[in-house]
């Protein structure tokens, strides 16, 4: 059951083979048993959990019930949970209990699924590795000196540790892919827009993008099923009709272009990641793509925008925590001034710091036109190289990553290579593209290696196409971590 | 060598819809603390803004009222305003910066020296804060987000009014259009309608002064004086061998001074920048052709319309223009008449009438005395039935409920003698009791002509038609 696709685990739960309550308290175990080494979990609520499943269980005895009815699923602490903490892996939400559902939750609750729990990220979803938490790094099921990358990397473990039968997370940079390469699984970053952020926690409004990470492309397309639709509270939400992302699925590949960049295949890319990737695109030319070069000249340019918009934002977005309605406020102050300053001192940590700092700076007067207006015409740069690259070719395929998972704390005191590690990703988060993770291999010391697939917008159909047919083709996405074996 | 006052007006107008800019909230005025505060006006994590789209209906009306289409930004960019305030929940506020939706645009207003136009700068959605208060909490500040979030339309002006007179006449020409297109209540008390003067002097031709902004100026009154006070203030620092130092200062009604304000950030750099929670704000062509049929006939137009159709001076239109309801009472009332000139009608409407509903606290929304009623008064005067005078105190009575015009004449005998035969007979006795008066007049002193005239209104309690008893003494005494 822990190893189970989505579709199998609906199966046993429509022919009674299991209840929802059964199958949640598996996970649970599950969790009890794994989660004080991977530490992928900030919030478990048995209680809360089981009394979901129970009703799923009458849901689903009632007969008719939706595909994900009854299956548990782990969510990012950034999703505001009503009755659960929500903490955004940050000490200055410590306190914070969700008085309302965002959207992604909603959608969950609505299709019967089982909230498992609220996983551990990075702080304020800014990092790679999910170190920068309040509560503490997460471990990588694969090799547990290893980051499991960020910052949906609690997300990422639980899935991987088969502490959780699929997760959401959130992907502003590379957020959802990067930890789905480095933890060998799938994950979906949806074209900006799809899913609702009303509910999701602002890091960079403009970038940041709600999607599943799981197991297989198959699980993908039906938990993307239930998370994309248009959401009238969210006014960047995109009112377009409701499509089946199963759909497509067993579509051969045959005369599929897949646009192959030659900057992500050159300085800085790891040989067992470029070595595996060739592998994935071989792979897929058998099952009968043709391979186009492509070019992404702005691509370079990328990492440095991306490090003045999404901080700018940022600064702005974070204004919020200041101690005055809710969420920690330092114990003692002499004047407003100091208790904002104790406060946020006191309550965020240093990589969101930092990333104020910078934000701040950016958008300040005189500085303006020279970063933010810059960085915005950059961002237009990539997506017209995008639009480019779709004239020659349907999907663009590459590494997710430069380098497969590192250890803990081996990046940490240097924030331009951390930074470094989401030079793949970042793009389409940039141009507001579908992206996506699979897994393709492994490197050294037996990590994972991630295939990423860039879409034209909206074509997370055919990208879900691609990736179930390379899986049906393939067996990387099967294999679990050593150890831990379920 | 003299001064010139150059002023211009920022004007806050919550515009009047029943939600906020960026959330369903309620924007009722006057409820208990922090009841009409949503997750979006708190600014809880993960909540978003959604444009109101009455809000943005108002502001368009606006701009066609001010300046037609061509005024209007069909794509305008809602930013984010970022400083720190207990009373800003998010930090920042959304306002508009570099792309308004009202570019442009003037008010045309009158002033003793006659009419002016002031041109418009802008005018720009942005949501209101919350509301401090530093009294009452035990050293503590409260904090109220009731209106947190509240949509108002900023009108700036350009500097192009040079005395408290025109600023006031603005402000009010203003306030009588954005309740005409019923986009504001205007109610000054409550904060609907408040000003921010920016006030310099300099000498004639010289380029401008260093100006200061004085803020929250909430009743024209206060925006008279403290707009007199300051230039006075800037002039004799400037006489003195003194310099400006730009800065924002609050009026005190009590003490009718300005003087400066605490800010609210030692650094004002906001730090604008696009939200990126809210997609720019397009116009379409069929949106500004909707609100464009909302729209009445705009103040302006009536104004030249009453100047052009019924010979009324630019005085007498301006006031009767005052706000729609008035002009429309106006306009309805002389439809019904064939006798009374305009002019009359005019008179009455912006005289007594307005007089009376002041002392009744109403305005010509609340409808004290129906169009038709006052208009058979004004009949009744025009045929002679009752003096002018008397006229006045019919309605009084009409307003205390006493009835039509025409019972209040009968209950209270105010019918005017017409009757030319008994004017004269009264003449008569007159002159035969005063003959030292009638010939004193006869021997050209024109003063006693009045007091003759006196003694025959004294004999009729007032009621003989006053032209009449004129007419018949004058020949009288001439033959």
């Amino acid at each position: 059951m822990l190893n189970a696709s989505l579709k199998e685990l609906a199966g046993a739960l429509a022919q009674k083979k299991i209840s929802s309550v059964e199958l949640t308290q598996l996970f649970l175990n599950r969790i009890e048993k794994l989660n004080p080494a991977l530490n992928a979990f900030i919030t478990v609520d048995a209680q809360k959990s089981l009394a979901q499943a129970h009703t799923a269980d009458e849901r689903i005895a009632k007969g008719g019930a939706q595909p994900l009815a009854g299956i548990p699923v782990a969510h990012k602490d950034i999703f505001v949970t009503k009755g659960w903490l929500t903490t955004c892996g940050s000490k200055i939400l410590s306190n914070f209990t969700g008085p309302y559902d965002a959207n992604v939750i909603e959608r969950f609750n609505d299709a019967g699924a089982v909230i498992l729990g609220k996983t551990n990220m990075d702080e304020f979803a800014m990092g790679s590795s999910t170190e920068t938490s309040f509560y503490g790094p997460v471990r990588n099921p694969w090799g547990q000196a290893y980051v499991p990358g960020g910052s949906s990397g609690g997300s990422a473990a639980a899935v991987a540790a088969r502490m959780a039968p699929a997760a959401t997370g959130t992907d502003t940079g590379g957020s959802i892919r990067q930890p789905a390469a480095l933890s060998g699984l799938s994950g979906l970053k949806p074209t900006y827009g799809l899913v609702s952020r009303y509910g999701m926690i602002a890091f960079a409004s403009s970038l940041d993008q709600g999607g599943p990470i799981a197991k297989s492309a198959e699980d993908l397309a039906l938990l993307l099923n239930v998370m994309a639709g248009f959401d009238a509270r969210d006014s960047t939400s995109v009112e377009r009709t409701r499509e089946d992302y199963v759909r497509d699925l067993e579509k051969p590949l045959a005369g599929l272009r897949i646009g192959v960049p030659k900057e992500h295949f050159g300085e800085g890319l790891a040989a067992d990641v470029g070595k595996a990737v060739e592998a994935a695109l071989a792979q897929l030319e058998k099952l009968g793509a043709k391979r186009v070069p492509i070019g992404l000249p702005s691509s370079g340019l990328s990492v440095p925008a991306y490090y003045v918009i999404a901080p700018a934002e940022a600064s702005s977005n974070l204004s919020r925590y200041d101690g005055v309605r809710y969420g920690h406020r330092a114990k003692e102050y002499s004047d407003l001034a100091d208790m904002y300053r104790k406060t946020r001192a006191e309550g965020f940590g240093a990589e969101v710091r930092r990333r104020i700092l910078i934000g701040t700076y950016v958008l300040s007067h005189g500085y303006y036109d020279a970063y933010y207006v810059k960085a915005q015409k950059i961002r237009r740069l990539i997506a017209n190289d995008f639009a480019e690259a779709f004239k020659l070719c349907d999907l663009v395929v590459g590494p997710t990553t430069p380098t497969v998972a590192f250890k803990i704390g081996a990046k940490a005191a240097d924030p331009v290579q951390m930074y470094l590690n989401d030079l793949y990703t970042i793009p389409a988060n940039l141009a507001g593209l579908p992206g996506m993770s699979i897994p393709c291999g492994f490197g050294r010391d037996n990590l994972p290696v991630g295939l990423h697939i860039v879409g034209n917008y909206f074509s997370e159909a055919k990208m879900l196409n691609v990736a179930h047919q390379y899986q049906k083709a393939t067996d990387w996405h099967k294999r679990e971590p050593a150890g831990i074996q379920s | 060598m003299n001064w010139e006052i150059v002023i211009g007006l920022e004007t806050h107008a919550q515009l009047s819809t029943a939600s906020k800019m960026f959330s369903g909230a309620s924007t009722a005025f006057g409820a208990p603390p922090n009841t009409q505060a949503s997750a979006v006006d708190i600014a809880l994590p993960g909540v978003l803004p959604v444009a109101n789209r009455s809000a943005v209906e108002r502001a368009i009306r606006f701009g066609l009222a001010i300046g037609g289409e061509k005024v209007i930004n069909r794509r305008s960019v809602f930013a984010r305003k970022n400083y720190f305030y207990p009373d800003l929940p998010k930090g920042y506020q959304i306002s508009q910066y570099e792309l308004p939706i009202v570019k442009g645009g003037e008010i045309r207003i009158l002033t003793k020296s006659g009419e002016k136009v002031i041109r418009l700068t802008r005018a720009h959605l942005e949501e209101d804060t919350g509301k401090s208060l530093h009294e009452d909490f035990h050293g503590m500040s409260g904090i109220d987000l009731n209106r947190t979030g509240v949509p108002l339309l900023e009108i700036v002006s350009e500097p192009e009014m040079r005395s408290a007179e025109e600023a006031v006449a603005y402000a009010k020409t203003l306030h009588s259009l954005v309740r005409w297109i019923d986009i504001c209540d205007g109610n000054m008390q409550e904060g609907s309608f408040r000003c921010d003067a920016n006030v310099s002097v300099r000498r004639p031709g010289a380029p401008l002064g260093t100006r200061c902004e004085i803020k929250n100026l909430n009743s024209f009154r206060f925006i008279e004086r403290a707009i007199e006070f300051e230039a006075k203030r800037q002039i004799e620092i400037l006489e003195n061998g003194g310099k400006i130092v730009q800065e924002t200062r609050l009026y005190d009604p009590d003490k009718d001074e300005t003087r400066p304000m605490r800010t609210k950030e030692e650094a004002h750099d906001y730090r604008y920048f696009p939200d990126p929670d809210l997609l720019p704000l397009e116009v379409s062509e069929e949106w500004l052709e909707g609100e464009r049929e909302k729209l009445p006939e705009l103040p302006q137009a009536k104004r030249d319309r009453f100047q052009r159709e019924y010979g009324l001076s630019p005085y007498d239109a301006n006031l009767l223009t005052e706000t729609r309801e008035k002009a429309e009472y106006f306009e309805a009332t002389r439809k019904l008449l064939k006798g009374p000139s305009p002019k009359t009608v005019a008179n009455w409407v912006n005289g007594e009438l307005s007089a009376l509903l002041n002392e009744h606290g109403v305005g010509f929304s609340q409808i004290l005395i129906e169009q038709k009623a006052f208009a058979n008064l004004l009949d009744r005067i025009h045929d002679g039935t009752i003096s002018a005078n008397a006229g006045k105190e019919v309605l009084h009575g009409m307003a205390g409920g006493e009835g039509t015009a025409d019972e209040i004449i009968e209950k209270r005998g105010l019918k005017q003698i017409s009757d030319a035969g008994e004017i004269e007979k009264i003449v008569d006795q007159v002159l035969a009791a005063n003959a030292k008066q009638a010939e004193d007049y006869r021997a050209g002193k024109e003063k006693a002509f009045n007091s003759l005239v006196g003694q025959v209104m004294k004999a009729t309690q007032g009621k003989a038609n006053p032209a009449q008893v004129n007419e018949i003494l004058k020949r009288k005494l001439a033959g």
